[in-house]
């Protein structure tokens, strides 16, 4: 809501700067989103009079025009408006001016004409071009007769003025007029408004319920009365009239339509006027609409009416109930009866309404934030006298009240304590009860509490906490204390699982990934790469875009984003890793899918650039396993980790993938991205990983990591054997590990060759053997008797060639 | 000749030799050749036997003597023969030290992850737990608990994500208020936590917004929990987290769930407190919310508001990180440029 300072200052002693107040604002009501000087930076721009005039020799619309500046001699002035004449007040701005959007004027010629500044129209002074009215739209300003000539003319445009624009909080609908904003000052600045009720007279010669009827239902409208006025003469309003709307970013249109914005402003209360003689008969009902009807509305818009929408009708729709007035029915220069109705509607209907047919209108936020009960009639009258002082006409005799509603004052119970208990203050209840008096809530001291006696106008207030909010803002945040909580000791420190999360990261950070946190919004197709397990897609039921329209069931394919993201950018080395959380639906029919948390790794590119000394280490699959095994190894899960080939994920490499598994139950898989996928993703070959987190969390933990080292020297053995290249390593190491013996320690794969002297279809595989014995000095017989053992099962199952 | 002048001549010799050579394996030939079975001073010593008695002892320790500091100066000599080898071996072994050597591979934590953690720690140090609700939430807990009923105006201001009419991504991270104040006992003592996680909001992204964020709720419920509290603890967090130099300030605002409710201010980080157009020249930027928890929340949770109380507050990391670090543009963070994330490596 703009606020004009000066508006506020007809009610208000206020001297403090703009800037202060719009300080004290934000700090004890609601936000401020900017105080703007209309005038600032602007600069020698006056009053002049056109005194004579003549047609420029080389032009068919430009004016040579003399005007009279309050100086010794008129200056001379070349102007191409349409509607400078002699005798015009207009807006001059002399050479070496300034005017809006920090414009410099300076002396020129004009087609060979002198002129030594400009005639400025509205717009040209800064004034938004949607505000400037209709009559001043294709032209030059011009004052009233009686300005005075040779003054500033920033007085006289209303701009020299401050306008506070308030950002205000669902709640604080009160502060959305210019009145609700005063008695907030007033409780800030602990002074009393000056706010007068006028006298309406009303003289005309038949009664207003002998001119209209009016029915209201009253779940629409708890409270809606209605006026009417007869013979009036529209015109365009007055300046000061004008000056205020467009202040307050409201476009003035003519009498009765900126009377009646101008009581929305001052009471927050949004005021309807028909020209009752384009009514279809005398009835008027505020009703639901009914969706085969339709409504031309003041915007030139005809929109189809639902049943949830309320209406003004007579015999059909005159208004969008709350929202905006229909074209028909609307006041122009031709109008001579008018009627005028002011109501509360539905805050909920009225926001559908305005959501529905996308019309957020200066009506609409009012009442779906809510209007003070109190000040229906009084705005209804008043905006009546204001008419007639404006269009003459006659009021006629009586308010017509089709709804009424009889709302008592809120009154609440609170104690001193209860405050300082909650506020941690030490307020005295004279301190307290003057806080109330000054926000105008009376208060009446009881025995052992007090009840406050909130008015109307503040329909925000409902329960003590409100009241809290209350004493609290108004006796000021930055006073209090700065304390922190006691009462009993609590232990902070994180759960097991959140624990294994946080080494989870480190451990990977530690191995070189980075981590990337990605979206878990995704397509429906990349949603269901890489799946772990059977799951159905959980989609949002009105996705904004086909980027975005169903949860991840993997953590991989935001990486492959990820690192499409970088190869377009050059940055073709990519670690990196992602924990977050996928989404699983066993069945379609299960709608809150279940979570589990799962983590990810991604290497592409060279994982160690080359530089002066050293060789370039590429990614590949042994290097992520690696880094996949040092995590596991880590995290200290007690069981036996196996990788196991794998061709069944169609979305990976069918030769180099494994599934991962502990104590045979699956965790996850590591392998290379399928180059089909890979392409799809316009992405470099790639190497990933993604695991279980939760399972990883569940598993039990080797949690004795210790084992004495042995006093006595071991012994290594080396074996060198040759098999078929079917064979996998884990075979080997399987035969190793269960005919090894107990003083078998270790075992290390050294060297894989299948080039020289290795028969086609066989590799080489190389591995050194380390023998302990914790007890004793190991004997040479005995590691050969195990290594033997070893070697007769080699050959015996995996027909190997010892060499 | 006597025996004596033989041994003097063998000596002068022997230390010439010695201070002449400049070779290791020379001078362990001069040392055989002068101190072995062979050499000079032992066939002079087997002289001696040839000499009257009472002039054996003095000759024989002459002999001794002779050998003594022969053998004295052979050692010198080594000394200084090996430690000039071990000087050019050093000199030849220089290298550039100011050659570069990065050859190692680290990875970062997320900018974001590392505020998150930050708080985290701090709130650890001050006895809160740390709760992680879902991500996947029911709109009773997301809105109605959170006092929030259908029709509510404020619905309007969280624009969401539904999976079905009541399934919903979570647009905050307060459910988690209202699933702790069911479960929390309060026989054991106070309710003190921090909810970190992500949230979703149906908001198309741009510059400063983001459809999806990350939240920390944080929420104290007790019997003697005030305002005061609540400032304390966030004066507290802005201090941990951005530094002394920076102050808080409370502005009245709205949410359905506390009351009072603040908006919460820290000093501006482009001017510190001196006004620019970052601020809006007020010196303060706007970082989170917070206030008193509603009685309607504690209500609905079945903890009784006239027993218990406490404060909510909730800090958007994704907000932090931007403006720590002077980040403008929130997509950033979730594009994972490589460049991008390994900036924040320098973590103290
Ligand atoms: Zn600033």
């Amino acid at each position: 809501m703009k606020v004009s300072y000066n508006w506020i200052k007809q009610y208000l002693d206020l001297e403090v700067p703009a800037d202060e107040l719009a300080e004290k604002i934000e700090r004890t009501a609601v936000e401020v989103d900017s105080v703007k000087f209309p005038a600032e930076g602007m600069k020698k721009v006056v009053v002049g009079e056109v005194v004579a005039m003549e047609d420029h020799p080389d032009s068919d619309h430009l004016h040579i025009c003399q005007v009279e500046i309050g100086e010794d001699e008129p200056t001379q002035i070349v102007c191409g408006a349409p509607n400078v004449h002699v005798g015009a007040k207009v807006i001059t701005a002399l050479s070496g001016s300034r005017i809006g959007n920090n414009v410099k004027i300076k002396k020129s010629k004009m087609r060979g004409i002198p002129s030594n500044g400009m005639l400025c129209s509205l717009d040209e002074m800064g004034l938004d071009k949607d505000l400037v009215p209709d009559e001043w739209a294709d032209g030059i300003y011009l004052f009233p007769e009686d300005t005075q000539v040779g003054q500033p003319v920033f007085p006289y445009l209303g701009m020299d003025d401050a306008i506070i624009d308030l950002d205000v909080t669902p709640n604080r609908g009160d502060m959305l007029s210019i009145l609700g904003t005063v008695h907030e000052l007033a409780a800030i600045y602990d002074l009393t408004p000056k706010i007068s009720k006028v006298e309406l007279i009303e003289n005309a010669t038949t009664p207003t319920n002998k001119q209209i009827n009016v029915l209201a239902d009253s779940d629409l409208a708890s409270t809606f009365s209605a006026r009417v006025i007869n013979n009036v003469k529209v015109t365009s309003s007055p300046a000061w009239l004008q000056k205020i709307l467009w202040k307050s970013g409201i476009k003035p249109i003519n009498t009765v339509v900126d009377a009646t914005n101008y009581i929305m402003l001052k009471y927050g209360q949004p005021i309807n006027a028909f020209d009752m003689d384009r009514m279809n008969g005398q009835n008027m009902s505020v009703r639901y609409a009914t969706k085969d009807e339709k409504i031309l509305l003041e915007n030139e818009a005809e929109i189809e009416l639902t049943n949830d929408d309320i209406v003004i009708a007579d015999e059909v729709p005159m208004a969008l109930a709350g929202v905006m007035n229909g074209k028909v029915v609307s006041v122009d220069n031709d109008t001579s009866n008018i009627v005028l109705g002011a109501g509360v509607f539905d805050p909920i209907k009225v926001r559908k309404s305005a959501q529905r047919h996308g019309l957020h209108t200066e009506s609409s936020q009012r009442f779906e934030r809510g209007i003070d009960i109190s000040s229906v009639n009084t705005a209804l009258d008043e905006v009546a006298s204001l008419i007639v002082e404006l269009s003459d006409g006659e009021v006629a005799k009586g308010i017509i009240e089709a709804t009424k509603l009889d709302k008592p004052e809120n009154k609440i119970n609170i104690t001193v304590q209860r405050i300082n208990h909650v506020l941690g203050t030490d307020l005295s209840q004279t301190e307290i009860t003057s806080i109330f008096n000054r926000l105008g809530f009376k208060v009446v001291e009881n025995e052992s509490d007090m009840t406050v006696i909130v008015p109307l106008r503040r329909w925000d207030i409902f329960v003590a906490a409100d009241l809290l909010e209350e004493v609290a803002r108004i006796y000021g945040y930055d006073n209090l204390a700065t304390t922190l909580p006691v009462g009993k000791q609590t232990i902070g420190s994180l759960s097991s699982a959140q624990r294994i999360i946080r080494s989870s990261r480190n451990i990977l950070e530690g191995l070189g990934l980075t981590q990337a946190i990605s979206y878990a919004l995704t397509t429906e197709e990349k949603a269901q790469m890489f799946l772990m397990r059977p799951s159905e897609l959980t989609r949002l039921i009105w996705p904004m875009t086909s980027d975005r329209e169903a949860l991840r069931m993997n953590l991989i394919s935001g990486l492959l984003d990820d690192i499409a993201y970088n190869n377009a950018h050059k940055v073709q080395n990519v670690a990196l890793y992602e924990q977050g959380r996928v989404f699983y639906k066993d069945t379609k029919d299960q709608v809150k899918p279940t979570e589990v948390e799962h983590i990810a790794g991604v290497i592409s590119g060279e994982i160690l650039t080359s530089n002066w000394d050293e060789s370039a280490v590429a990614a590949d699959f042994y290097q992520l396993k690696g880094i996949v095994g040092r995590y596991l190894n880590n995290l200290s899960i007690n069981g036996e980790i196996k990788y196991v080939a794998t061709d069944e994920l169609k979305e990976m490499h069918p030769g180099r993938t494994a599934k991962i598994l502990i104590h045979d139950h699956e965790v996850g898989f590591i392998g290379q991205i399928h180059p089909k996928i890979a392409k799809q993703f316009k992405i470099k070959p790639t190497y990933a990983f993604e695991l279980n987190l939760q399972a990883l969390i569940d598993l039990p933990k080797a949690d004795n990591q210790y084992a004495p080292i042995s006093k006595y020297p071991s012994i290594k053995r080396d074996i060198a054997i040759v098999v078929d290249d079917s064979v996998t390593n884990q075979q080997i190491i399987d035969i190793i590990t269960k005919r090894g013996g107990k003083l078998l320690s270790n075992i290390e794969l050294f060297d894989v060759y299948n080039g020289e002297n290795v028969d086609d279809g066989k590799k080489s595989l190389a591995y050194s053997l380390t023998y302990v014995n914790h007890n004793d000095t190991l004997k040479d017989e005995d590691v050969t008797n195990a290594f033997d053992k070893i070697k007769k099962y080699l050959i015996e199952e995996l027909n190997a060639e010892i060499r | 000749m006597t025996l004596r002048e033989d041994l003097t001549a063998i000596k002068d010799q022997g230390l010439s030799d010695i201070s002449l050579t400049n070779d290791l394996k020379k001078l362990n030939e001069i040392r055989v050749n002068l101190l072995g079975k062979k050499g000079p001073i032992t066939s002079a010593l087997r002289g001696i036997r040839d000499l009257p008695v009472e002039q054996r002892p003095e000759v024989g320790s002459y002999a001794n003597e002779i050998r003594d500091a022969l053998s004295t100066a052979i050692e010198n000599k080594k000394q200084v023969l090996e430690d000039a080898a071990l000087n050019e071996q050093l000199a030849n072994e220089k290298i550039d030290v100011t050659l570069p050597a990065d050859h190692t591979l680290q990875g970062q934590p997320h900018v974001i992850q590392q505020i998150i953690d930050q708080v985290v720690d701090l709130f650890l140090g001050m006895g809160y737990q740390i709760l992680n609700g879902p991500e996947i939430e029911e709109d009773h807990y997301n809105f109605e608990m959170m006092n929030l009923p259908k029709d509510h105006p404020a619905r309007d201001m969280q624009d969401t994500f539904y999976l079905s009419d009541d399934i919903l991504m979570r647009t905050q991270t307060s459910p988690m208020q209202a699933r702790t104040l069911e479960t929390h006992n309060f026989e054991e003592g106070p309710l003190k936590m921090i909810s970190p996680g992500v949230v979703y909001r149906r908001d198309t992204d741009d510059p400063t917004h983001s459809h999806q964020f990350h939240q920390i709720e944080g929420l104290v419920i007790d019997k003697n929990i005030t305002m005061t509290d609540l400032k304390g603890t966030l004066l507290t967090m802005t201090h941990e987290i951005f530094g002394d130099k920076f102050d808080i300030r409370l502005r009245p605002s709205y949410f359905p769930f506390t009351e009072p409710s603040v908006e919460v201010d820290v000093t501006c980080f482009n001017c510190m407190g001196k006004g620019c157009d970052v601020c809006k020249h007020t010196g303060w930027i706007e970082v989170l919310g917070a206030g008193m928890v509603h009685p309607n929340v504690l209500n609905m949770a079945g903890v009784d508001p006239e027993v218990y109380g406490g404060f909510a507050f909730g800090i958007g990391p994704d907000r932090f990180a931007m403006l720590k670090y002077g980040v403008s543009d929130i997509r950033d963070f979730y594009l994972d440029d490589i460049r991008f994330l390994n900036q924040f490596s320098k973590r103290g």
